[in-house]
């Protein structure tokens, strides 16, 4: 498709898929494919939400995008820049707490920092800021074990603002969350947001963090994970989740995606023991 | 809790209330927790040697063959003495001549233990030097990695013709023996830890534009380090075994050297009295790493705590 190694896509776009797949362990007995032909546009400053019946490849997808794993298939651009390599303009949040224990939590916001040579005054500075953001700055001194899971969350949340990020790639970082502080993470992130400017990727499998969230709602297929459809959703935020149109969505994409999962169960059971 | 015991603090200062009776209380039983921890050890250690005393009590250990406590323990001036191995190989040196007996003593273990000790910290430095080079250069890993295992299984005892071709006596053997005893598995240990560091760790370093090197200095090393420090505390308990082999043979002093004249002069109470004497060395050893890994390792969760909840 885009072999001529041409880009087909106005060079504003955030992220840019062009026939991506991924095949693990490609050419070994194990190989299994995990997603297959998307074609996805993402524009600057848009909210999407990946949706799909778990082991879909929409993970996958997101670590594509990342730059951490290397398509198989296709290719990905960024603001007009080959996705080759991880880059700072796209930071990954992670489901699982991925804070080094070992640093303060302001050493772990400014880690970035850290990396590229700032001096101390100047992370120090940059750390308190994406804190204030995050509303933690109580807690810019405290190690990560003596923070609750959804500050951890938020922690991480400030060390990929920190850097500035474009792209802000999010693998279902509110699942290991109690559904109180799911909705209220919900809040935060919209409002993160608004005033970062940048394009949120959302992987979830939970049709109502997808319609709490989302401009555009990519519906995964199960595995080999391709997009099924793409949902707009239009309605001002803050949503009420109760309303009568959100609750017709909710029936629209808990049918969309009911035909996947029993797909996906189907498929599993037909593997021989 | 920290606000309790603010409250004590003005509680205190204001004169005695209740908050200040509680930070009180609180302090009192970190004193207590240290106090039980040695009551909980002289009680594990007097009910093994309770039983032991017990046995020959009933007739059922020959106090030549396995003399409990009381008696090797009874004449520790006159076990002294076989310590003072240190002037018997110099000809024309008279036999009481030379160190007394408790600094003879105390020139052993302090020989036993620099051996010890400058073994493992060789072998550490060398182990996890080759075990992060290993993992960060792929040649280096193909090239050396198969020696490694091929000779991690061979016994310290089969080393020790070579210390002494190589190294003749003195110091030297010894230290070889306690390396090449820990080298290899440690070096395997090393590998180990490496390959079980949380992979979003490393993944977010990687995103925020990380050099392998960065990678490796800032979030590997670290994350290795708990696991590093177990390891290094299983080894120096094999440490300890290896260095009495390697000092029975070719060392003029040493405890290896004292547990050999007590074997070939048949003298089970020296045994058991130079055993005792290693046994409290190697604690004290286990004692300062564990108080070492709390100090380096302040951020590991607690979780003997939520074990004993059990």
């Amino acid at each position: 498709m885009a072999s001529d190694g041409a880009p087909h896509f106005s060079s504003k776009a955030a992220v840019v898929c062009r026939g991506v797949g991924k095949t693990w362990a490609a050419g070994t007995k194990r190989a299994h494919e995990a997603l297959r032909d998307i074609d996805l546009d993402i524009q600057p400053g848009e909210f999407v939400v990946f949706l799909g019946p778990s082991g879909c490849g929409k993970s996958t997808l997101l670590y594509l995008i990342s730059g951490l794993e290397d398509a198989t298939e296709g290719q990905i651009w960024s603001f007009s820049d080959k996705v080759e390599t991880p880059s700072p303009d796209r930071s990954l949040i992670f489901q699982e707490t991925s804070l080094f224990p070992w640093l303060t939590v302001w050493q772990n916001v400014s880690f970035g920092l850290a990396i590229r040579g700032a001096a101390q005054a100047e992370r120090r500075a940059v750390a308190a800021e994406a804190l204030q953001r995050v509303g933690l700055s109580a807690a810019i001194d405290k190690r990560p074990d003596e923070l609750s899971g959804g500050m951890r969350q938020r922690v991480a949340v400030a060390r990929a603002l920190a850097m500035r990020p474009k792209v802000l790639l999010m693998d279902e970082p509110f699942a290991a969350l109690d559904v109180q502080t799911r909705a209220r993470m919900q809040d935060f992130l919209l409002d993160v947001w608004r005033d970062s400017g940048a394009s949120v990727l959302f992987v979830t499998h939970h049709i109502d963090e997808a319609v709490a969230l989302a401009d555009r709602v990519v519906v995964f297929t199960a595995r080999p994970g391709r997009i099924k459809t793409i949902f707009p959703i239009t309605l001002p935020r803050p949503r009420n989740l109760f309303s009568r149109e959100v609750e017709a969505m909710r029936i629209q994409l808990t049918e969309l995606l009911r035909d996947e999962v029993d797909r996906a169960f189907a498929e599993q059971e037909a593997i021989p023991a | 809790m920290a606000v309790v015991a603010r409250d004590g603090d003005v509680g205190a200062a204001a004169g005695a209330s209740r908050p200040a009776a509680v930070t009180r209380l609180f302090a009192s039983m970190a004193g207590l927790d240290a106090l039980s921890k040695i009551w909980w050890t002289c009680l594990s250690i007097s009910l093994f040697a309770g039983i032991w005393e017990l046995c020959w009590g009933l007739g059922w250990a020959d106090p030549k063959l396995l003399p409990p406590p009381h008696i090797f323990l009874d004449n520790i001036a006159e076990q002294a003495k076989f310590f003072n191995t240190a002037t018997r190989w110099t000809i024309g040196t008279a036999m009481n001549s030379g160190p007394t007996p408790f600094e003879s003593v105390m020139i052993t273990m302090g020989a036993t233990t620099a051996r010890v000790f400058a073994g493992l910290v060789i072998a550490s430095v060398l182990a996890i030097s080759i075990g992060v080079m290993v993992r960060y250069y792929q040649f280096f890993d193909k090239l050396v990695l198969p020696t490694i295992t091929l000779l991690s299984p061979v016994s310290p005892i089969a080393w020790l013709p070579v210390a002494i071709f190589l190294f003749g006596i003195g110091n030297a053997p010894a230290i070889f023996m306690v390396v090449v005893a820990l080298f290899f598995h440690m070096v395997l240990a090393t590998i180990n830890q490496i390959d079980g560091v949380n992979p979003n760790l490393i993944n977010v370093a990687r995103t925020m534009g990380a050099t392998k090197w960065q990678i490796y200095t800032r979030v590997i090393v670290p994350a290795i380090l708990p696991g590093m420090l177990a390891v290094l505390r299983l080894n120096l308990f094999g440490a300890w075994m290896v260095v009495l082999i390697a000092e029975s043979t070719g060392v003029g002093y040493g405890m290896g050297q004292v547990i050999m004249l007590a074997r070939n002069t048949f003298n089970p109470s020296l045994v058991f009295f130079t055993i005792a004497v290693i046994g409290v060395l190697g604690f004290t050893f286990d004692w300062l790493l564990r108080l070492a890994q709390r100090r380096i390792l302040y951020w590991l969760p607690d979780t003997k705590e939520k074990l004993r909840g059990l």
